[in-house]
């Protein structure tokens, strides 16, 4: 029995282990920002969620005490890696203004929201628009 | 200011208190799953930080989150734990074995049927969690979605893959 546990978590671990390195092979690959944002918040997840399944059976099957916090890091992490892709992407579209012209038409009466206003917004954010037009 | 505090005042004394009691409990949930142990003591200063918390933040979010359907908000998580897997997956195929000059890269443009705030982060999210694609920026009316997608031959499918699998779903969950 503790034998399959101890296999299990090596398992666990060498599997995440490898997800994590793919996803770093894939932050030097692939070529510019926008595409190694995919490799972070996607090989990165899971490797890090086989580490820390990895950890909660360690805890439960061999030492015998219950963990969660494992449950909660992956709560986090689950939370917080979307919200950041999209905040550098935003930051990157900033920095870039020249990507501003291959970016899509939004199929609406107004642009992105990193280059225009919204629609009836206050004036912070008519200030925050044109900041991201010209800058 | 006057008038913004009779309105505060007009709330009963659970509204003032408790104004978001799902959130309180998740609170507390979450403070003795961080402590990994029980203990009565624990337990009295994750009650009274969850009720502090969620008093002190509620002028931030005064609405409660508009869940219609809760066994299908739990449905959807399993739906997205299980793409997440896959999307591992995938990415890890386009990344090993695809020379990067194949990659077909792409914006796409999701147009939004869904108004509320919260649906639109959640979608946002899985978007960004699942197969080869991030949400990358909002329409200035928040009702398009610029995502980027690693590798979509098809836009138009990519499009329509994303709209039938997550946003119907969150439809139904949110109003």
């Amino acid at each position: 029995m503790t034998f399959v546990l101890e296999l299990l978590v090596s398992l666990l671990i060498v599997g995440g282990g490898a997800f994590l390195l793919i996803g770093s092979i894939g932050m030097v690959k692939l070529p510019d920002l926008l595409t190694r944002l995919h490799a972070p918040t996607k090989a990165t997840t899971l490797g890090v969620g086989g580490a820390l399944v990895a950890s909660m059976v360690f805890f439960a099957g061999l030492e015998g005490t219950l963990s969660i916090h494992e449950v909660l890091i992956t709560a986090f992490l689950f939370m917080t890696a979307p919200i950041s892709a999209h905040f550098i992407a935003k930051a990157h579209l900033h920095e870039h203004t020249e990507l501003r012209d291959g970016l899509p038409p939004t199929g609406r009466p107004v642009g992105w929201s990193t280059f225009d206003a919204a629609p009836g917004a206050g004036e912070a954010d008519e200030d925050d628009g044109r900041r991201g037009a010209h800058d | 200011m006057g008038a913004r505090h009779d309105r505060l005042d007009e709330r009963t004394f659970m509204e003032r208190w408790l104004p978001h009691p799902l959130m309180t409990a998740v609170l507390v949930l979450l403070w003795m799953l961080l402590l990994n142990s029980f203990s009565f003591g624990g337990l009295l200063v994750g009650v009274v930080l969850a009720v502090v918390i969620t008093r002190v933040t509620s002028n931030f979010w005064p609405e409660r989150p508009p869940v219609k359907s809760w066994s299908k908000a739990f449905a959807y998580l399993g739906v997205v734990a299980w793409d997440v897997v896959v999307a591992n997956l995938q990415v890890t195929r386009l990344i090993l074995f695809r020379p990067v000059e194949s990659l077909a890269t792409r914006w796409v443009v999701l147009s939004l049927e869904l108004r509320s705030p919260e649906a639109i982060t959640v979608l946002a999210g899985t978007i960004t969690m699942t197969p080869g694609t991030v949400s990358c920026d909002l329409s200035a009316d928040g009702r398009s979605l610029l995502v980027h997608c690693l590798d979509a031959p098809d836009a138009e499918d990519t499009v329509r893959q994303m709209k039938e699998r997550y946003e119907d779903r969150l439809k139904e969950i949110f109003p």
